[in-house]
């Protein structure tokens, strides 16, 4: 193994151009990459914080009656991890919506019979914040026979998410389409490489080398681009993510609500892993032919 | 047609011919050698010396006939098997085949590397072939710098250096002055004492006619003259 790394170091070194243009493609390719992961990162997260501890409007049936609302509050806690659930009686909520309209609370006045429901506000945990979750506990509250609806912000949420899935669309394409090109380069050069040393690889056939002998240092060589270049591209955008967020956070403070964070650990990670993989499989591709005696 | 394994037989050849496009580099070429010979193949250039050698490591595919290298026959060995044939041959090309960027100490070590060698022990072989083969001094030096000769020495080296049970000498001594000449042939003798086969192809008659117990093939145009004349 020691071996084989001695020989990549050499070749690396023997090879600098062409070198250092594959890991320029893997790093421009994991940017690219890594400028979307970083914001749909960001994105999930604040979607996510932006419900804290997700809430919804329970609104009850005409049937309902207050002395039902310890069993209802027993069932609704029955369901999920709920933190409070608030009780807010038609007559409240009139009164609220009077308030609200102000001025033109008269036409309210007129209106013979309240026409709001008696309704709930469920509070949940601070670690119940995923969309699904709350729109599973929705669905079966919602069940409960005396609720007749329940609304959890979900147009809204729901208009953003459309927006953020195609954002999600075109980052895949965009990506996968900066992994086509990275692939094709890093192909191509190891295919280079492989061919600039054609005479020395005949030479070690004739010796008795092994087609594993032979091919190895290549893949470490192409999965060392991948991972230079993986880091490269990483480390570009960590200092893009620095200037930018110095850069935003004085001329548009409302970005500070925001807080956004650089790609965590692990998608770091798999960032990198991808860029590894990336250099590996253009080695296969490009070595694959040379196979045959 | 079948040919039967003799027990003491390294290589034979049976009725090998080889074809490049219409001619025939060699023809109709049958050969029994038993291991442990020391064996000249002479013939004017042309002849066909150095194709009839990289027909036994592969290097190239017979046209017609069969060969049997230690049992094996060629014909039928898979690719993935080709490399472990070549290690039983330990060949001095006529090109001498070192590898321009690496060292003199790298082109010898590669064959000990190929062969899964542990690292000590590489060290060790290859210091003392290169030290034998009067290269001791320049194990750090890249092959182009080196003279003719010296290149010549350090092929010798990487030959011998992973004890092969054939050693095939494609021309030798050709980069080389006569006293350095016969110090490769001496060291060639010491291997073939020690049990090693060894073939050499020549048209140096010279060396011939100064050692005494080896074999000729001679090979004219392709096909053999006067097979297996004892000298
Ligand atoms: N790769 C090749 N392609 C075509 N002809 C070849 C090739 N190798 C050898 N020959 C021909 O085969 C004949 C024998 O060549 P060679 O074995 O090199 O002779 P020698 O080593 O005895 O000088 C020559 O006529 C040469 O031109
Ligand atoms: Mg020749």
């Amino acid at each position: 193994m020691l071996y084989y790394f001695k020989r990549v170091v050499s070749d690396i070194l023997s090879n600098k151009f062409l070198n250092s243009i594959t890991i320029a493609t893997i790093a421009l390719c994991i940017l690219v990459v890594g400028v979307f992961a970083l914001f749909f990162e960001n994105a999930c997260r604040i979607i996510q914080s932006g419900e804290q501890g997700g809430k919804m409007m329970v609104y009850l049936g005409p049937e309902f009656n207050i002395n039902m609302l310890p069993q209802l509050k027993f069932k609704i806690n029955a369901l999920g991890e709920t933190e409070k659930i608030i009780f807010i009686s038609k007559q409240d909520a009139l009164k609220q919506l009077k308030k609200d309209l102000a001025s033109r609370s008269s036409f309210i006045d007129s209106l013979k019979d309240n026409p709001l429901p008696d309704a709930l506000r469920v509070i949940m945990k601070k670690n119940v914040n995923k969309l699904e979750t709350i729109k599973d506990l929705a669905v079966k509250i919602k069940k409960i026979p005396m609720v007749e609806d329940v609304e959890y912000g979900e147009r809204w949420l729901g208009r953003f998410l459309s927006i953020f899935s195609l954002f999600k669309m075109t980052g895949y394409a965009i990506s996968s389409l900066f992994f086509m090109i990275a692939l094709f380069i890093t192909a191509n050069t190891i295919r280079l490489s492989f061919y600039a040393r054609r005479q020395e690889v005949e030479i070690m056939r004739l010796v008795g080398a092994t087609d594993k002998f032979i091919i190895t240092p290549f893949y470490i060589e192409g999965l060392l681009q991948g991972i230079a270049g993986g880091i490269a591209g990483l480390g570009i955008l960590f200092l893009f993510f620095l200037f930018l967020s110095s850069g935003v956070e004085k001329n548009i403070p409302l970005y500070m609500l925001f807080n956004i964070k650089f790609l965590s650990i692990k998608y770091s990670v798999i960032i990198i892993a991808c860029s590894a993989f990336l250099g590996w499989l253009g080695c296969y591709l490009s070595l694959k032919q040379f196979l045959k005696y | 047609m079948s040919i039967i394994k003799d027990k003491n037989s390294i290589i034979r050849m049976f009725n090998v011919s080889k074809r490049f496009g219409k001619h025939y580099a060699l023809k109709n070429i049958t050969i029994d050698i038993q291991a442990g010979e020391f064996i000249f193949i002479t013939g004017a250039s042309g002849a066909g010396k150095s194709t009839l050698m990289k027909l036994l490591y592969l290097a190239e595919r017979t046209s017609e006939g069969q060969i049997l290298v230690d049992g094996m026959n060629l014909a039928r060995i898979s690719s993935s098997r080709v490399p472990y044939l070549r290690r039983k041959f330990g060949v001095i090309f006529q090109d001498f085949k070192l590898i321009p960027r690496k060292t003199v100490y790298e082109n010898v070590a590669l064959v000990l590397e190929a062969a899964n060698e542990k690292p000590g022990i590489i060290k060790e072989k290859v210091l003392k072939i290169l030290e034998t083969t009067g290269m001791g001094k320049k194990i750090n030096v890249l092959p182009p710098s080196l003279s003719g000769g010296e290149q010549q020495r350090v092929a010798v080296a990487r030959a011998l250096v992973g004890d092969p049970a054939i050693i095939l000498a494609d021309e030798p001594t050709c980069s080389l002055d006569s006293d350095s000449a016969q110090t490769i042939l001496d060291f060639l003798l010491e291997y073939h004492s020690r049990g090693t086969t060894v073939l050499i192809a020549t048209h140096n008659l010279q060396i011939i006619s100064n050692t005494v117990n080896g074999r000729c093939i001679s090979l004219v145009e392709g096909a053999l003259t006067g097979a297996a004349k004892l000298l």
